[in-house]
């Protein structure tokens, strides 16, 4: 058998890093300015004020710019997964193929055909049938989402599936416990919102900019209150929503949840800290520089103020025995694959459980072969293998932190906007106009690196321990995947550029119909400048 | 026949019309990308050539998408083991499919003439190369590819990439293909424009009509000379697992014997070719409803003659013929298809009624006229 070339596997999770990061930066956008858009359509539809149907066609414009390229780097993933991928996708592909060709079926056909009809079917139909288009939309890039992050939780909490010794893969044995997975549950509220929070600060930012230059003022002081009500509400949801997806991993990924915390010891509870900065050393199995504060760890992970978080090194230590009974595992399989014998597929039964470390360990066996390793061998093998089973704490631990330090800023940024945008007090705040504007790209820096956090967190499992990423790689020559990265890297170039250049472009330009203005040239929506507090408290009184 | 093996048959016949669909609706907007630069003499032409696929292009675009996705789920080892196999085609494939919906959004939104002449490039090369890739990538599965499979379920290619992309046989193929896709592309183009587009749209479809009829069938005699594989041992039933459990062997002309054993099939190849033509006269007698739908038996001709003579094979490994995948040793658990059979047959009427509805809310001609002094269109 030929042996897995490392190098190749490196490339081939670089290149699906490269292109799933890079997908990434458009799909959280369009997941929340479809609602937007149907947002104000609503209220175009509602009140009869063209304003909002231009809002609408303007930011649809902006959105359509930003669909496209998210359509076409959605598609590199699908073919990755077999191009780069192809031992996973076999061992998986029942289970995760699933959920995949459910999305293209319920989700992504509806969002492409009626996108079609929300550009040009503005003059082909009724007002409420093109409302109802637009709502399509949103619905389906949404459930766009919800499949495609249950096809990825499947990966983080396998559950519905068992392995088949006869077909040698995973099968897919209960569609109830793979919709119904926590994991996904949890993770794509948490991503959706979060997506609402880029369209909501893109809106928002853009909107400030308009107002600085003092062009299309009540086209943006409706834009800005509607995006920093939507990003205030959506901010608190994806926090919310993230504390959840924490508390998962603590109970079904240990190994994800310590690296995030950077625990390398089992934790004393209640006086914990919990890291605002450290460096963790991967290498020596310490963090350098830590600042901490106390007693928030235990309650922030466990919602507990008594139960201990499991470190690194004893998660380490625990998994010793699991190396062994998979490599036990996985040689009475490759025996069971020869003889067919119901001798070794009791045996392979008995450390069936443990089989994904017995393929954890084929990176240290002489010639990666688990199934003959000499008896003096073993131990060291187990021994290397070990450390092998923590993702990379640096990487987990700071992308979850920048995650988090910026959704903290998005909700300070969000609440005094809306805060300043009620009051009708937007012009006299340069300032915080300015923050709005230059905050256009955290949102979809912070999804990114939430995104690390959730992916590199889950090494060395694609499957979580249940297939090792070494292993899943398609066994190609160095050659292949230089020629690809290669392409990707002259391809995404362009298109980003052609991106950024038909955004400035058409956010430059502004909504096309300033016929408003002349009417309308107050900043403010509300009658007389006054701020919508005291129409409101006048309303009561 | 227990259930397992019908359940199998049944995705088969699935993906048979995904191939179809995919032929039809994406080789139409292909097309379309591929004769832009024909039709359209000027600007205005060309926006309009665009225009006219502009609301359903994305929509049909789900049909390659979803046969990517139904491959992955229901075939999950035909997909890992063909796209690694083929992965520099698949590369090409994926870079030119890539480039299209940026293409379609952006040419448009600037005025620039570098900037339009460029993504004019791009159509024809986003059009052109994925049907040929589409159709070169059946003479090859035809031809037998080489590889094989360690215990694990690892793949182990046997081949190089050099002998997938050039020989003559995927070629042909590969030409065919884009040449169906130019008929119906330029049919497409008929139905929606005015004169000029009109009339060249009518010369493209003819040309592309009679070149998919002769190639069609020169590849017919290609294949009485090609190896094809036999199934001596192997059970509609058993495990899907292609490391064991099956005896194939190889013999020029074996891709035939299908026909020998059923000689109804050859209608199949019957109907290929003279929808070919029969569509062929449709266009010259200007009467494009009806040369669009005999179109669609055109590509039904030929995806059923491949499937048929192929059957139940879907890639034959020339290096090691015992390891073929094949409709029985590739698909996923019976209870994988089962729920992926329920969910296609709740959503696919369902796709088919809207898209229908997009198509005739969208009717009648596009003039270049109105296409110039619409903000919406592309």
């Amino acid at each position: 058998m030929d042996l897995i070339n490392p190098d190749v596997v490196d490339l081939s999770r670089f290149q699906f890093a490269l292109t799933a990061l890079y997908h990434f930066m458009f799909v959280p956008l369009t997941l929340g300015l479809t609602f937007m858009l149907a947002a104000m359509e609503t209220v175009y539809v509602v009140t009869g004020r063209k304003i909002y149907k231009d809002m609408a066609q303007f930011w649809g414009k902006l959105f359509g710019i930003n669909f496209a390229i998210g359509v076409a780097t959605g598609i590199t993933m699908e073919f990755e997964f077999g191009t780069n991928w192809s031992m996973y996708s076999r061992f998986f592909g029942d289970m995760f193929g699933t959920p995949l060709a459910i999305e293209g079926l319920m989700a992504f056909f509806m969002e492409s055909t009626f996108v079609g009809l929300m550009f040009f079917g503005w003059d082909r139909l009724s007002k409420q049938a093109h409302l109802a288009i637009t709502y399509l939309v949103a619905l389906g890039s949404n459930l766009s989402a919800l499949w495609i992050l249950v096809a990825n939780a499947s990966m983080n909490m396998p559950e519905g599936a068992h392995f088949d010794p006869d077909t040698m893969r995973m099968q897919f044995d209960s569609v109830v416990k793979v919709i119904f997975n926590p994991d996904a549950q949890a993770k794509f509220v948490h991503t959706s919102v979060a997506g609402y929070v880029s369209a909501a600060m893109f809106v928002m930012g853009i909107s400030a900019f308009y107002i600085l230059r003092g062009k299309h003022k009540a086209f943006a002081a409706r834009s800005f209150r509607m995006a920093a009500l939507f990003g205030i509400i959506s901010t608190v949801a994806v926090i919310t929503l993230g504390d959840v997806l924490g508390r998962l991993d603590y109970e079904h990924q240990p190994t994800k949840i310590a690296a995030i915390e950077g625990v390398w010891h089992t934790t004393n509870p209640p006086f914990e800290p919990w890291l605002a900065f450290a460096l963790p050393d991967d290498a020596k199995q310490e963090n350098h520089l830590e600042i901490g504060v106390p007693f928030v760890l235990t309650p922030l992970v466990t919602h507990s103020f008594d139960t201990p978080v499991t470190g690194m090194i004893e998660l380490e230590q625990q998994a010793g025995p699991h190396i062994i009974s998979g490599i036990q595992a996985v040689s009475a399989l490759h025996q069971y694959s020869r003889t067919h014998d119901a001798v070794d597929l009791e045996q392979f039964r008995a450390h069936e459980a443990d089989m994904g470390f017995g393929f954890l360990a084929m990176r240290h066996a002489p010639n990666q072969d688990v199934t003959n390793i000499p008896a003096d061998r073993l131990a060291s093998v187990v021994q290397q293998t070990e450390p092998d089973i923590l993702p990379n704490v640096f990487v987990t631990f700071w992308a979850f932190r920048i995650m988090v330090f910026l959704s903290l800023w998005f909700f300070a940024v969000f609440a005094f906007s809306a805060y300043v945008s009620l009051k009708n007090r937007l012009e006299k705040n340069r300032l915080l106009l300015k923050l709005c504007m230059w905050s256009i790209p955290l949102p979809i820096l912070a999804t990114e690196f939430g995104w690390i956090t959730a992916e590199a967190g889950r090494q060395p499992w694609t499957v979580f321990n249940r297939l090792p990423t070494f292993l899943s790689a398609s066994s190609h020559g160095v050659g292949y995947m230089i020629f690809s990265l290669a392409g990707f890297a002259l391809l995404y170039s362009i298109f980003i550029a052609a991106e950024l250049f038909l955004m400035f472009k058409y956010a430059r330009l502004g909504p096309d119909h300033d016929a408003h203005e002349t009417h309308d040239t107050h900043l403010s929506i509300v009658p007389d400048g006054k701020s919508a507090f005291s129409v409101a408290s006048s309303l009561s009184s | 026949m227990d259930t397992y093996a019908i359940l199998k048959l049944v995705w088969a016949g699935i993906l048979g019309v995904l191939f179809i669909g995919l032929g039809v609706m994406v080789g139409m907007d292909m097309g379309v990308g591929t004769l832009l630069r024909f039709v359209g003499r000027n600007d205005g032409e060309r926006r309009t050539a665009l225009n006219i696929i502009g609301p359903h292009w994305d929509g049909n675009q789900v049909w390659f998408i979803l046969g990517g996705g139904a491959i992955f789920a229901a075939f999950p080892t035909l997909y890992a083991t063909s796209f690694s196999v083929f992965y520099v085609v698949m590369i090409l494939l994926l870079f030119s499919m890539i480039l299209r919906p940026v293409a379609f959004e952006y040419r448009s939104k600037a005025d620039s003439k570098h900037w339009r002449a460029s993504w004019d490039g791009v159509f024809l090369i986003s059009g052109a190369l994925p049907m040929f890739i589409y159709g070169a990538a059946f003479g090859n599965v035809l031809e037998g590819v080489g590889y094989h499979f360690g215990w694990t379920g690892q793949y182990y290619q046997d081949e190089s990439f050099f002998s997938y992309l050039i020989n003559p046989f995927a070629i042909l193929c590969g030409l065919m293909s884009v040449a169906l896709s130019v008929y119906q592309g330029g049919v497409m183009l008929m139905l929606r424009s005015e004169d000029p587009i009109h009339g060249r749209a009518r010369r493209y479809a003819m040309r592309g009509g009679v070149t998919a009829a002769v190639l069609f069938v020169i590849g017919g005699v290609f294949i009485s000379r090609l190896n094809g594989f036999h199934l001596d041992n192997g059970n509609p039933g058993m495990p899907a697992n292609p490391m064991q459990g099956q005896h194939v062997t190889v013999s020029i002309g074996g891709w035939l014997e299908n026909f020998h054993l059923h000689p109804a099939l050859w209608l199949l190849p019957l109907l290929g070719v003279s929808c070919m033509l029969l569509g062929t006269m449709m266009v010259k007698t200007n009467r494009p409803v009806l040369a669009w739908w005999i179109g669609v038996g055109s590509w039904i001709g030929t995806i059923c003659t491949v499937g048929s003579a192929m059957f139940p094979f879907l890639m034959p490994s020339s290096t090691t013929p015992d390891q073929s995948l094949t409709i029985w040793n590739s698909t996923a658990s019976a209870y994988g298809l089962t729920c992926m059979l329920v969910v296609a047959s709740i959503f696919v009427p369902i796709i088919l009624s809207y898209t229908s509805w997009c198509y005739y809310v969208m009717r009648g001609k596009v003039r270049t006229a109105d296409v110039i002094h619409d903000n919406h269109s592309y």
